[in-house]
């Protein structure tokens, strides 16, 4: 089939505003938004660009905004888009760097404060022990590839940019449920402030758009009970 | 722009993040990578780390080290096997002390399960030896090392890429890396540089790998003079989605999978009677390419059926989730009720730059270059020989990852800074200039796709003479095409155009040793399979392949396998 790809374009060397390129593509129903960039990139037009590594929705890099929802363009396939074009365009809330490229830095900085590694003391020879049912409980928050487009999609992170982000926030739920951490008090008490766990009021869109399909906003909303119950 | 470091290290996979960790905080260590270090593709593996704690049913590592030297059909160096199997145990018990959340068994310590080729008492059944997170153990082991270098601050260049290596008589001094995000060209002066930049998959059509494993830190060595060890054996893992190469875990035959075909017929229990579908991935690839060869493949076409069905749909959430939710997105099925069509997909290099134990860089006279190291898939330790097995090579990143860390710490006193000599950018400055400022030429994506099919239709599961020679001198009128490629961007930002041209070079150079080295091998050994001489002969070729660039071509040379424990038999399982 014949599909429209209408393409946000930038170039910060020689553009001074973003525009759109439409470009048209032969596609298979069962390929993905991915390989038709690439075959516009590799059959048309060299210039644009985008970032893409492992191609089934693994390493997190091609995250972007397709019809005005953030997805992966390796997890999307041409079956499933509506209509006859298709809007490609950057994750939005980040910096655009060039096309589809964007500046994630704040959101790596985002995931770097809530201490995304075990806090522990010396552990015995073998391993720790952990129960089944304590391991499930990171079962979900362990899926996150860090893909950011959760924050993309997010309302709260479109208007406040010092929101900790959804993401960011699975990193932390990740720690605090992980039975072998030693620092869950201080790891709740330090989301515990407006921008942190309280700024996420429940619009609920970083759950629909996860494409590992992590309860995102539920586990905000316990992250948020086991802070009142500290108090 | 000239920077320094005392260490650095290219490539933030597994084999990187364990030796940095290891260097970090003794010396400056600086870590380079083409994606940010968690995009890296050790991410992409699914099914487990091996290692022989016994936690489901009695293991040892002798039964291990065995496992992994018959695996790899006897061309395994075995002192590295038997160092791989030792420290296993240490190595996975390290990565839940760093917080790896794997699987639990009922009284709390690390799951394990089936995989291919590992048995109990050296071949008598199958054993649980491979611990896991789900289908997700490569990623969650890459997030919980790059939590620890984040906790450590280790110094990251995140989308750099390696453009050449730089050396000082003889002995590596730097570095030379473009920025992606602004075009800049770097030289990195360094005492110890550590290559660890993967395997290099996309010289095949239908691939598990990443795009950013194009094999830049092997071809940049074989360029340099350094000897590429193994090329032929090329791992096709058996269950790759068809026709788009997406993998489907081994763990799925681990937790009972059956591969069918068009008779519905189990057909593994022709080739391999005691183990069936948990043979080694050569073995069972080339039984789904028979099966497909002698019309039974699903409707008489090229491929045919991976059955989860009485998996059950409980267990397939909780231990293939991932490869469920591949299914359902990609192919529109639900793994519980239907069956998966799958063909074999190329995954794994065995071979690569050859290495010591502890990561030195063997030169053409098989002794260590000074100040170059090199762990993982784009090294040859050879811990794999003829073939790897499934969930051997999470525990070779770790384990030979750490092993050069320590040796490169220890090495470091010795190791003085060495000026870098003229221009040490020049060649990658002039190749950017010369490739932007062609007029007309061919794009690289043209070539690629003809070297991807030539090498998917010549040098796949099944090798000829006659295929081969077709192949090289394919690929010799690609490399001259190569010399008018160009690109429609003239960018510095993030200019994939320029990249991908650049990576092809690496590209056509590796696929050149692999059809060179597999023309080379007249017999049949692992992944090797050459139809003209289909048996193994260990009186000839029981010997490790060598191939080095000289101003005269290219030049093969042997080096004997070390053979310790295990004397080569018949491989029968």
């Amino acid at each position: 089939m014949r599909i429209q790809f209408k393409i946000f374009r930038f170039d910060p060397e020689h553009d001074t505003e973003p525009y759109y390129k439409t470009y048209t593509v032969e596609a298979d129903e069962g390929e993905r938004v991915l390989d038709c960039l690439n075959r516009i990139r590799w059959e048309q037009d060299g210039t644009l660009s985008l970032r893409m590594s492992c191609a089934h929705g693994v390493c997190g890099s091609d995250a972007m905004r397709i019809d005005g929802r953030c997805a992966l363009a390796c997890r999307k396939l041409v079956r499933d888009l509506e209509g006859d074009e298709v809007l490609i365009e950057p994750l939005p809330t980040f910096t655009v760097l060039k096309d589809l490229v964007v500046d994630l830095t704040p959101f790596f900085e985002k995931v770097d404060m809530v201490r995304p590694y075990l806090i522990a003391s010396d552990p015995p020879e073998k391993e720790r022990l952990q129960s089944h049912e304590d391991n499930l409980k990171m079962e979900e928050a362990i899926r996150c590839i860090l893909c950011a487009c959760c924050v993309g999609q997010c309302p709260v992170s479109n208007e406040n940019e010092k929101f900790l982000g959804p993401a960011p926030l699975v990193q932390a739920f990740r720690r605090i449920f992980d039975s072998r951490d030693e620092a869950r008090e201080e790891r709740l008490r330090q989301l515990d402030y407006p921008d942190g766990v309280w700024a996420c009021v429940n619009h609920f869109e970083c759950t629909r758009v996860c494409p590992k399909e992590i309860p995102v906003t539920r586990s905000i909303n316990t992250m948020k009970r086991e802070i009142k119950k500290l108090e | 722009m000239t920077l320094r470091h005392d260490v650095v290290i290219v490539g933030s996979g597994l084999a990187g993040l364990r030796a940095a960790l290891e260097v970090a905080g003794d010396a400056d260590v600086a870590l380079v990578s083409k994606v940010f270090p968690t995009r890296s593709h050790s991410g992409a593996a699914q099914g487990g780390i091996g290692a022989a704690l016994g936690n489901e049913e009695p293991d040892s590592w002798e039964w291990h080290m065995y496992d992994t030297v018959k695996g790899g059909d006897y061309l395994t160096d075995q002192d590295a096997a038997e160092v791989l199997a030792k420290d296993a145990p240490r190595a996975v018990y390290e990565l839940e002390h760093l917080g790896v959340p794997f699987n639990r068994t009922s009284d709390g310590r690390i799951a394990q399960r089936a995989f291919g080729g590992h048995t109990k008492n050296f071949g008598e059944a199958a054993i649980k030896r491979a611990c896991h997170a789900a289908d997700r153990t490569g990623r969650v082991i890459l997030d919980t090392l790059f939590g620890e270098a984040v906790k450590r601050g280790i110094k990251v260049y995140s989308e750099y890429q390696l453009m050449d290596l730089v050396f000082t008589d003889g002995a590596a001094s730097g570095v030379v890396l473009y920025e992606a995000a602004n075009g800049r060209v770097h030289t990195v002066g360094a005492r110890a540089v550590m290559l660890a930049t993967g395997g290099f998959g996309k010289v095949f059509k239908t691939t598990s790998n990443c795009f950013a494993n194009t094999g830049d830190g092997v071809y940049y060595c074989y360029r340099a003079g350094i000897p590429l060890q193994d090329m032929e054996f090329v791992q096709f893992h058996p269950t790759g989605i068809y026709e788009l190469g997406v993998l489907i875990s081994e763990a799925a035959r681990g937790e009972g999978g059956i591969l069918r075909n068009r008779d519905g017929r189990r057909f593994m229990e022709d080739y391999a009677p005691t183990i069936k579908d948990l043979a080694p991935r050569d073995m069972v690839s080339r039984a789904i390419v028979t099966e497909i060869r002698n019309g039974r493949g699903i409707d008489g076409r090229d491929f045919v059926h991976l059955d989860l069905t009485h998996i059950g749909r409980e267990r397939l959430a909780e231990k293939l989730s991932d490869i469920s939710s591949f299914v359902r997105d990609y192919l529109g099925i639900d793994a519980a009720t239907d069956l998966i069509p799958v063909s074999p997909t190329c995954h794994y290099m065995m071979g690569g730059i050859p290495t010591d134990l502890d990561g030195r860089v063997l030169g053409a006279a098989m002794d260590p270059i000074p100040g170059l190291y090199a762990a993982g898939e784009c090294a040859c330790v050879s811990v794999h020989g003829a073939n790897r097995l499934g969930c051997n090579s999470l525990v070779d990143l770790v384990v030979f990852g750490r092993r050069t860390g320590k040796q490169i710490r220890q090495d470091l006193d010795a190791l003085q800074r060495l000026e870098m000599e003229g221009e040490p950018a020049e060649r990658t400055v002039e190749t950017i200039h010369r490739i932007k400022n062609r007029g007309r030429g061919e794009r690289a994506s043209t070539l690629r796709y003809e070297l991807q099919r030539v090498m998917t239709e010549e040098c796949s599961v099944y090798r000829t003479e006659s295929g081969l020679d077709d192949a090289l001198g394919r690929l010799e009128g690609l490399r001259a095409r190569y010399e008018s490629v160009t690109v429609d961007s003239q960018g510095t930002s993030y200019n994939m155009d320029l990249l991908e041209a650049i990576e092809l070079e690496s590209l056509l150079g590796l696929g050149e040793t692999i059809l060179l080295s597999a023309r080379n091998r007249v017999e049949s050994r692992g992944a090797h399979s050459r139809e003209d001489y289909p048996e193994r002969d260990d009186e000839n070729w029981l010997k490790h392949t060598l191939i080095r660039k000289t101003e005269k071509g290219s030049e093969i040379f042997y080096k004997p396998v070390a053979i310790t424990r295990f004397e080569p038999k018949a491989r029968t399982y």
